[in-house]
Parts: C-alpha cells; sequence; structure tokens
C-alpha cells in the first residue's frame, strides 16, 4: 500500500489533472521530494527556504503537520498526506 | 456572471454585517462544475482582524473533506473589507487559489453592523489577473436541465 497525496485543483496543473497521486517516503520532505521527481516545479509551490510556505496547509491523516513536526514529519505506508492552500486574504 | 439565491445573497450580507468590524468569511458550495451556488457555510475568521482573514486549517479541512465527499466544490469564496471598497486586495489576488470560484467580496464599510445597503461584488481571479462580473440576484436557482 502506498502513500496517497491528495492535490488541490490549483496544483492540478502538474498532475495532469489527477486529484491524488502515489507518493514514497518516510517523511514529509521525502515524500515531496518524490513528488517533484513524478511532477517537476510542484515542490516550489509547497516550500519556501526551509519550511512549508506560509499559506499552504499540508495534513498527514488529517493532523496540520505544523503541530506535528512540519517537513519531518514520518509518514508511512497507507497515510494519507493531504495539500490544501489556505483560503485568505486582507485589505 | 455570478447567479446567486436572494436567500444566500442575504446571508453573505447578514454574517458580514455580524462580524464588523473584523472581517468575515465563507463559501457557497455547489455540485462540482455545476456553477450553482448551493449550500451556504459560514466560516470562523482564525485571524479574528479588520484587516485579513484566514480560514482556521482544521477547518479547511474538514470543509474540503465534507465538498469532496458530497462531490462539491467552492463554488463562492466570499469574505468582507470593514474599511475600503469591495474590490479584491493585492493579498486577495495574491493568495487566491480557487481559479474555478466565484470571489464575492462585501463593504460594510458604510453601515458597519447596522441596516443598510452593503456593497456586494463579484471576481473571478485567475493568475493574478481580476475580473469583475455581473451579479444577477433570484428567487431560485435555475433548474438544472
Amino acid at each position: 500500500m502506498a502513500i496517497e497525496v491528495r492535490i488541490p485543483t490549483i496544483l492540478r496543473t502538474y498532475t495532469n489533472g489527477e486529484k491524488a497521486v502515489p507518493g514514497e517516503g518516510a517523511t514529509l520532505s521525502e515524500v515531496i521530494d518524490h513528488l517533484e521527481s513524478n511532477h517537476p516545479g510542484i515542490k516550489d509551490r509547497l516550500i519556501e527556504g526551509d519550511g512549508l510556505r506560509r499559506f499552504v496547509n499540508v495534513y498527514v491523516n488529517d493532523e496540520d503537520v505544523r503541530f506535528t513536526g512540519g517537513l519531518e514529519t514520518s509518514v508511512s505506508d497507507g497515510d494519507e498526506v493531504v495539500v490544501l492552500p489556505a483560503v485568505a486574504g486582507g485589505s | 456572471m455570478l447567479e446567486i439565491k436572494q436567500a444566500t445573497y442575504d446571508a453573505i450580507v447578514a454574517h458580514a454585517k455580524k462580524d464588523h468590524p473584523d472581517e468575515a468569511c465563507g463559501v457557497v458550495a455547489g455540485p462540482e462544475g455545476s456553477d450553482r451556488p448551493e449550500r451556504f457555510i459560514a466560516m470562523v475568521n482564525a485571524a479574528t482582524s479588520p484587516t485579513f482573514y484566514e480560514f482556521d486549517a482544521a477547518d479547511l479541512l474538514k470543509l474540503y473533506k465534507e465538498m469532496d465527499a458530497r462531490d462539491e466544490e467552492p463554488v463562492i469564496i466570499y469574505h468582507s473589507h470593514t474599511a475600503t471598497e469591495a474590490y479584491p486586495s493585492r493579498t486577495d489576488v495574491g493568495l487566491a487559489s480557487e481559479p474555478n470560484a466565484h470571489y464575492v467580496l462585501v463593504s460594510t464599510r458604510e453601515h458597519g453592523n447596522s441596516d443598510g445597503p452593503v456593497e456586494l461584488r463579484s471576481y473571478r481571479i485567475i493568475d493574478g489577473a481580476v475580473t469583475e462580473e455581473d451579479v444577477s440576484v433570484v428567487d431560485e436557482l435555475r433548474s438544472l436541465a
């Protein structure tokens, strides 16, 4: 069983329109690197410097990774990784 | 053009007035690809701010999982401006991430929490380009063909 990575509408241009793609890796960081190898360009939309972009939310099994170790959050087979851009703005 | 039910329009305006002077935000979901804003969902502004809004991260996940399970998408994403006009700010444009959604803005600067007309306008925001569109308020959405 692989890791399932759910892709938001705005990033499906990188996945040929796929809503979910298989992932691999022991940490979120590795999953994102694997994602990048299959879908070049997607990593830059998720990562800025050493961390996740401020307005990108990532959840592993429904837990916001900001509370579980960020990019070092461990991931294993059967896990679900969900990527959701923040819905935010300001005047 | 955005076609919206009077009841949904009124719900968005009422939410904006209630949360003034903070920004209010939410979505109106509808069947994927239908362009029909059917299900009004007020969201909590986690920023609790007069100049910023952000859906709470846990609420956001719950919302998207629920829409996914119902084959829905956000047809409208709305928020209020409390001291400026109902036009997307640079931040709004930079963070807009739903190319299929109608971005509805309400300005409560004239009447705040009180009765009185508010400005409600709708936009498409795609790749940083803002296009305003007409808003048609109807008693009921057209029935599905």
